[in-house]
């Protein structure tokens, strides 16, 4: 069992606690000058996104997540199981729903996506950052409605519904932030 | 992730380093100004810390040398200043690289610099008085309010941290939705000023010196560390801190003079650090013996340049303030 002492928990060290696995993302420092040390860190839960606050004395240590993160490539949904292939090694594995909660709606095949596994099986799979994806239902923008002002929902080719300016219409191809679900700007079609 | 800058490079900027090399010279001229003598005292020494909080850091020797001994890079000059002062060298200052082993955070760094100085004849308040005046000479604007420990937490804290016991203190934390931390052993949970200190730590310092720095001082008698305390109800430490931007930037006494009391005092730090896994290690006989021979009454306080640096600048850690932080040292 790999333990990791609070003075090696950086953003990103991956612990177990209470059996789920975390990711740290700050480690605050406290001493009074003459007075017993503490960290404080700021942790998110990987399989549910909660953040939550420990409080540790300095130089306690906590058991280490066997937590890994892959870049792999997307290769088909089967309804099931979305089936994900290392380019380098071919090897494939096959996520679940709950992996895919926030990849789903963003992927529609080939893409390189980052899968975070635990204990050797799929956790969490992240979609790009940005994607380009078509527009296929949106209503038609009103006339004399331009760069500015307004919006209206957007259906894109994997399901996903986003806010478009209204001059965006359907047939054309889009990018998106999938961190916020904001639409970015027109792609090149 | 993709804005990392290489590790060769420095973690100040050179605009820093001047303004460190400026506020050394501001150190300087003021002390030269009060006839206060600029000394250097050994880094390495024979002895160490035997704070219960501190750690340093041991150096051995190659073999090959033939050097038997294990060193200790000093956590602050206190000791050997203090051996300066009772052979009679009058009011002293330094700025002094000191080295605290597990400290490594937005406010610290395990090699850091001390501003130590120590006035014959002062109390805590006269120090607190001429660290004032310090501070406006480099440029930093007062006025320096001043508070006992106990008011500052009567008025950040809601109590009086002299009438409460541990398990009072550690209710009161969790009612206000801190934090405690794990695993805490049964003598840490009675002890009131384990949980005195979580609240100074993260909640009465982070209020202090939120405009302009700001003193608290007498503590309690049991954080007395090396302050004489001052007999009465509840006895008091004639200790004091300076806050800044909710940063600790000082800690002063008006020192103990009593070998034998201090004698104590290590040795008690000895026997704690021994049960409590934490390296036993030889404190400073020399200093006892110089307390023996007499070291006059004085105040001494040591001041954080780095920290007191990276508020004057308004850097978010103490690392921009360093030529080269611990993690590229």
């Amino acid at each position: 069992m790999a333990t990791v002492s609070t003075n090696e928990m950086k953003a990103g060290t991956k612990l177990l606690i209470d059996g789920e696995p975390y990711a740290v993302i700050d480690n605050e420092y406290r001493k009074p000058g003459k007075g017993q040390a503490t960290n404080t860190i700021k942790i998110r839960n990987l399989k549910t996104g909660r953040v939550l606050e420990r409080t540790l004395k300095s130089g306690d240590t906590l058991e280490v997540a066997d937590v890994e993160d892959k870049d792999m490539q997307y290769l088909y949904n089967d309804g099931e199981f979305w089936t994900f292939m290392d380019p380098k090694t071919y090897e494939q594995v096959q996520a679940g729903k709950e992996a895919m909660a926030e990849a789903a709606q963003w992927l529609k095949g080939e893409e390189i996506v980052r899968v975070t596994f635990w204990n050797e099986v799929p956790l969490v799979v992240y979609p790009p950052n940005t994607v380009e994806l078509t527009v296929i239902d949106t209503d038609p923008g009103l006339k004399g409605d331009t760069a500015t002002g307004g919006s209206k929902p957007a259906k894109l080719e994997t399901g996903a519904v986003v806010r478009v300016p209204l001059f965006i219409q359907q047939g054309e191809k889009i990018k998106v932030d999938t961190r916020t679900g904001e639409y970015l700007a027109r792609a090149g079609k | 992730m993709g804005c990392a800058v290489p590790h060769w490079r420095p973690s100040a900027t050179l605009a820093t380093l001047k303004a460190r090399a400026e506020l050394y010279g501001s150190v300087r001229s003021f002390f030269a100004a009060r006839g206060v003598l600029e000394v250097e005292t050994p880094i390495l020494s024979h002895h160490a810390t035997v704070d219960r909080h501190i750690d340093s850091f041991a150096v051995s020797a190659p073999r090959a040398t033939g050097a038997a001994h294990v060193g200790f890079l000093q956590t602050s000059p206190e000791f050997a200043m203090k051996r300066l002062l009772a052979s009679g060298s009058g009011p002293i200052f330094q700025i002094a690289r000191v080295f605290r082993a597990g400290e490594q955070g937005r406010y610290h760094n395990p090699e850091f610099t001390l501003l130590e100085w120590y006035r014959p004849g002062f109390d805590h308040h006269a120090l607190m008085d001429e660290l004032a005046e310090l501070l406006a000479h480099c440029g930093i604007a007062g006025p320096c309010a001043r508070l006992s420990y106990r008011e500052a937490f009567e008025r950040h804290a809601g109590f009086d941290p002299h009438m409460l016991d541990a398990c009072t203190l550690r209710e009161r934390l969790r009612a206000r939705g801190l934090a405690e931390p794990q695993g805490l052993s049964a003598e840490e949970i009675g002890d009131a000023d384990f949980w005195l200190d979580l609240w100074m730590s993260q909640v009465v310092g982070p209020c202090l010196g939120t405009q302009t720095p700001e003193f608290v001082y007498d503590f309690p008698a049991t954080q007395a560390a090396l302050a004489r305390v001052r007999p009465g109800t509840p006895p008091l430490a004639e200790r004091f801190e300076l806050f800044w931007k909710g940063v600790e930037l000082a800690n002063g006494f008006h020192e103990l003079t009593d070998a034998d009391e201090q004698q104590r005092r290590f040795e008690a730090d000895r026997r704690w650090r021994a049960a409590h896994g934490r390296s036993d290690l030889p404190y400073d006989r020399h200093l006892i013996e110089a307390l023996r021979a007499g070291l006059p009454p004085c105040a001494g306080v040591a001041v954080g340049l780095d920290r007191l640096l990276m508020l004057k600048l308004a850097l978010p850690s103490v690392a921009e303030t360093l030529a080269f932080a611990g993690d590229r040292a």
